[in-house]
């Protein structure tokens, strides 16, 4: 501690700061010697056996909060970071149209034109697998939000695709009779494993009738199944789809037309393909190439068309292409009243406008419900704090009351009162203040949301402030009277702004509990006195529009975080206490 | 007749409560029928036990609660109908009530910013009282950052920052230790002398009330037992109660056996014949608590033939560096206490041991039962 001031031989030394072995200093030395390798009675270091104790204590404090902390983790963390996952989450068109999506890359929507006869091909195979899955409304739904019209399209178009490879198979049946069997196609593209497995599978399942639900064996593609690229995606495909779906094995089924289709297209491509297979299923693949020429072609675009006239608009395509990332902004540009476009992002119309003004709404209905509560909470609060025990605790029941009695009693009775022949109405009209013809609207509007938002609210901005009103000593406003302060300044010079933490605490719940309600506004708001989360149940329970609604609930909790951050700065949240 | 007397006192006086009641709950009185009036300049300690009614005596004077009936007269006028803040009378709570959300300089503004003040002369004044407490370097701090000491300065500076004729201090001292409190009440007393300021000051403890006042008025039941210069009341206790209540105190009861002028013979109720002064008895046969200081009782006294002196045997012996302390049992009681200087020498006396006891007189004085 010394030997800085030992080089500075300018500094003065004090008697106390003598560097050399003084008989204090070598005191000094040996007691930090002696700290330095202190010990704990069994001989560790003390450092040492200090950090083990401790650690064994917070490990016991971990495992005591070990429950809630799971708790809270399975009900709530997990619940918001799914919900914040769902808002950009867009797998299902690259899941449910792969081929397109690949496909469609080479295209391009800035030049107007309908895309090549590559993405129909695509779009008919996805089509095909997933119609089969039966995923292709669930895709039109999901795009549906994008662009109106697109979900009955791909309705239409998942009746009549299947028709499309028709016309092949039953070319190739009539040439050779086999190919209607489930057994040719396995014995050519699986493995004699595979074949086995299954055929073992199959007797398992007829012993087992309907309680038996052993999944069938995974389908092997055999090692010449290669030389047909076509066939071996779409059989496999084929080949898992029957084994989820219907619970049944490839050696048990016909094939779908796109394996014939597909298989065609193979072999005109690779004529020598055929090479490739050995015995029956090698000469049965040679006939086959033989009877190409007499096999009709397939124009899967103009099939498409046919179907349905949307699909020569390049819009569709673009919009499918859009929304082709697996992770998308689009539900955040709806939730601002945006659309992503093939364009890129435009406003939405004019009409179809509402979340901003939703979210507007809210935060500034939220303001003037938490404002209301301050206003009427206030002077109860300092009632509640300041009243003699016996009606303070009269007063406090009344205040606990609205908590004993169910939500929706509540917010039915504010409708009974405040409806244009309700009871507030008819006693403003006999006391002639309002004329009968033009009764106060006061319910199904903002008025009416506001006044039912404040009863119910009122308690959580009373209760704060009234357990801080309750730690001001009064000998704080008789001080500042005995110095000279009139009742009103000393109520605002003293006694207010020791109150402020419980008002912080009360408007930071009132506001959050607010910001977040909706039984009470769907009931008393009507149309003009909703909130954003109306539109959020809305969208989870009868549009199910879930990822919108994850994303208008995470611009929410956003904008709760930010009122908050910015009452941090502004306040302090240290500045907010909810007692003692 | 009293009253009449009361009057011409209150006429003069800076501060007077005449025949003051007070009850909180139209049930019991609180305050019974009190009389006090104070000159311009004096420090007035009211000592009194718990639930007496001081703070109760102090509130009314400030403000804070109305008196159930009397008056109350500050500089000879009535103040009953006068709100607080109206008054200008500096206060000092127990517990400080120093603001929490202002500086040290803040709360000492407050008094001069309601009363309207200009900056310069505001902060010349609060400069003043906290050089006067000690504590200039402390203005920009808050109050949680002091500790109670400092605090309680505060509360006095803030008190006197706008130089108010008349402070009331309700147990000021109470929440600090021993030696921090006899510091504190040799500054209070002293500010208060040198600013010439007229003092109410509320305790309970009697040392306090003893070594800083001019006057006591010891307070029961809530009435005014006594009001007196401290070594009155010490040395001339009207009642068993002050005498009881101020300093240590040896008490005998028994039954007046005759009085003559300034002395009086008391039989004991264990048959013993004693000397006594008569305070409160004024004829033979009236029951009697006599009351004699510890220092007063005399071991194995030389006093006069015809003197009476009682046996006593010691029970308890104890060593306190400048005195000894013997316990006895004296008359069948055995809580008597004896106090000896330690001077070269004195006997020291041994438990078992019997001996005499007795006292001049008018040390012993026959009081209420
Ligand atoms: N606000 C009140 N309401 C009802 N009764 C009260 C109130 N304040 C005081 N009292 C009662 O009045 C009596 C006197 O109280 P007061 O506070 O004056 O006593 P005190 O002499 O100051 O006691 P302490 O030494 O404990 O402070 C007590 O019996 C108390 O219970
Ligand atoms: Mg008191």
């Amino acid at each position: 501690m010394t030997d800085t001031r030992q080089t500075e031989g300018t500094v003065p030394l004090g008697p106390d700061q003598f560097t050399g072995p003084t008989p204090d200093n070598a005191l000094r030395d040996a007691d930090r010697d002696a700290k330095a390798s202190m010990v704990a009675a069994d001989g560790t270091p003390l450092k040492a056996s200090l950090a083990r104790s401790l650690r064994r204590q917070k490990l016991r404090a971990l495992m005591l909060v070990a429950p809630l902390l799971i708790f809270v983790l399975v009900t709530f963390i997990a619940p918001i970071a799914d919900m914040l996952f769902r808002s950009v989450q867009n797998e299902i068109v690259v899941d449910t149209l792969p081929r397109t999506v690949a496909a469609l890359q080479d295209w391009d929507y800035e030049s107007g034109e309908v895309p090549g006869p590559a993405v129909f091909d695509a779009m008919t195979r996805d089509m095909m697998v997933a119609v089969e899955r039966k995923e292709h409304t669930r895709l039109g739904s999901r795009l549906n939000y994008e662009l109106t019209g697109i979900s009955s399209l791909l309705r239409q178009t998942g009746r009549d695709v299947e028709d499309i490879g028709e016309v092949q198979l039953d070319a190739m049946v009539g040439l050779d009779p086999a190919w209607e069997e489930p057994a040719t196609w396995a014995g050519m593209l699986t493995t004699p494993d595979y074949r086995e497995a299954a055929a073992e599978w199959a007797i398992r399942a007829d012993e087992g009738g309907r309680l038996f639900d052993e999944p069938p064996p995974r389908m092997e593609l055999a090692e010449a199944a290669q030389a047909l690229p076509l066939t071996a995606d779409a059989y496999t495909d084929f080949a898992r789809t029957i084994g989820t779906e219907s619970q049944d094995s490839a050696l048990e089924e016909e094939p779908w037309p796109l394996v014939y289709m597909s298989l065609v297209q193979d072999l005109r491509q690779f004529p020598a393909a055929a090479d490739a297979f050995e015995g029956d299923d090698g000469a049965r693949l040679a006939a086959l190439v033989e009877a190409l020429p007499t096999i009709p072609e397939v124009d899967t675009r103009a099939a498409f068309l046919e179907i349905d006239e949307e699909w020569a608009d390049p819009q569709v395509w673009g919009t499918i292409k859009a929304f082709s990332p697996p992770y998308t902004p689009g539900y955040f540009l709806s939730a601002a009243d945006l659309t992503l476009t093939p364009d890129g992002v435009e406003a939405m119309p004019e009409d179809e406008r509402i979340y901003r003004t939703l979210f507007l709404r809210t935060i500034f209905m939220s303001l003037a419900i938490t404002f209301s509560c301050i206003l009427l909470g206030y002077p109860v609060a300092w009632l509640l704090a300041n009243l003699p025990a016996r009606q303070a605790n009269v007063l406090m029941i009344l205040v606990l009351l609205p908590f004993w009695t169910s939500l929706l009693v509540r917010t039915s009775a504010w409708k009974v009162l405040l409806q244009q022949q309700g009871v507030i109405n008819d006693i403003l009209v006999w006391l002639g203040l309002v004329g009968d013809a033009n009764r106060l609207v006061m319910i199904n509007n903002v008025t009416g949301t506001i006044i039912a938002m404040t009863h119910i609210l009122l308690p959580f901005m009373i209760l704060p402030l009234y357990s801080v009103m309750k730690t001001i000593p009064p000998s704080y406003v008789r001080a500042a009277k005995s110095l000279g302060a009139t009742d009103f300044t000393a109520f605002r010079r003293v006694y207010f702004p020791q109150s402020v933490p419980g008002i912080g605490a009360g408007s930071i719940l009132v506001f959050i509990l607010a910001i977040g309600y909706y039984i009470t506004p769907e009931i008393v708001g009507g149309t003009k006195g909703v909130f954003i989360s109306n539109r959020i149940a809305y969208h989870i329970s009868t549009s199910l529009n879930w990822g919108l609604a994850a994303a208008l609930g995470s611009i929410l909790l956003v904008a709760v975080l930010i009122l908050y951050w910015a009452y941090d700065r502004i306040i302090g949240i240290d500045n907010v206490k909810l007692g003692g | 007749m009293a009253t009449s007397t009361a009057d011409a006192a209150t006429k003069d006086a800076f501060v007077a409560f005449e025949r003051v009641q007070k009850s909180y709950d139209g049930e019991t009185l609180v305050v019974k029928d009190l009389n006090l009036a104070m000159p311009k300049g004096e420090f007035l300690t009211m000592l009194g036990p718990s639930g007496s009614g001081k703070t109760t005596c102090l509130m009314m004077l400030a403000g804070f609660e109305t008196a159930t009936h009397g008056e109350i007269k500050l500089d000879g006028q009535p103040i009953n109908n006068i709100p607080p803040h109206k008054r200008g009378i500096g206060m000092v709570f127990q517990n400080y009530a120093l603001f929490p959300h202002m500086t040290v300089a803040e709360n000492l503004a407050f008094p001069l910013e309601v009363r309207k003040i200009g900056k310069s002369d505001r902060e010349a004044k609060i400069k003043r009282a906290l050089d006067m407490v000690q504590m200039g370097n402390f203005g920009g701090r808050r109050p949680a950052q002091l500790s109670g000491g400092q605090q309680q300065r505060i509360a006095l500076a803030r008190a006197l920052v706008f130089e108010p004729e008349l402070v009331l201090m309700d147990e000021p001292l109470g929440a600090l230790d021993k030696q921090l409190r006899e510091t504190l009440q040799f500054e209070i007393t002293r500010l208060a002398h040198d600013l010439g300021i007229t003092v109410v000051y509320v305790t309970h403890d009697q040392t306090e009330a003893l070594t800083m006042s001019d006057r006591v008025a010891v307070f029961d039941d809530g009435r005014i037992q006594q009001l007196a210069p401290p070594d009155e009341l010490y040395e001339a206790p009207k009642n068993s109660f002050v005498a009881q209540f101020i300093g240590e105190n040896n008490t005998l009861d028994g039954k007046v056996e005759r009085i003559e002028g300034d002395r009086c013979a008391v039989r004991l109720d264990s048959g013993e014949m004693i000397d006594a002064k008569p305070v409160n008895v004024t004829e033979a046969g009236q029951r009697t608590r006599v009351s004699i200081r510890p220092e007063r009782v005399e071991i194995d006294p030389e006093l006069g033939p015809d003197a009476h002196t009682l046996k006593a045997e010691v029970l308890e012996f104890i060593y306190m560096g400048d005195t000894f302390r013997t316990r006895l049992r004296v008359a069948g009681q055995d809580d008597f206490i004896v106090k000896t200087r330690n001077r070269a020498d004195q006997v020291r006396l041994n438990p078992g041991q019997t001996v005499t006891i007795g006292w001049l007189p008018q040390d012993c004085r026959a009081l209420d039962a």
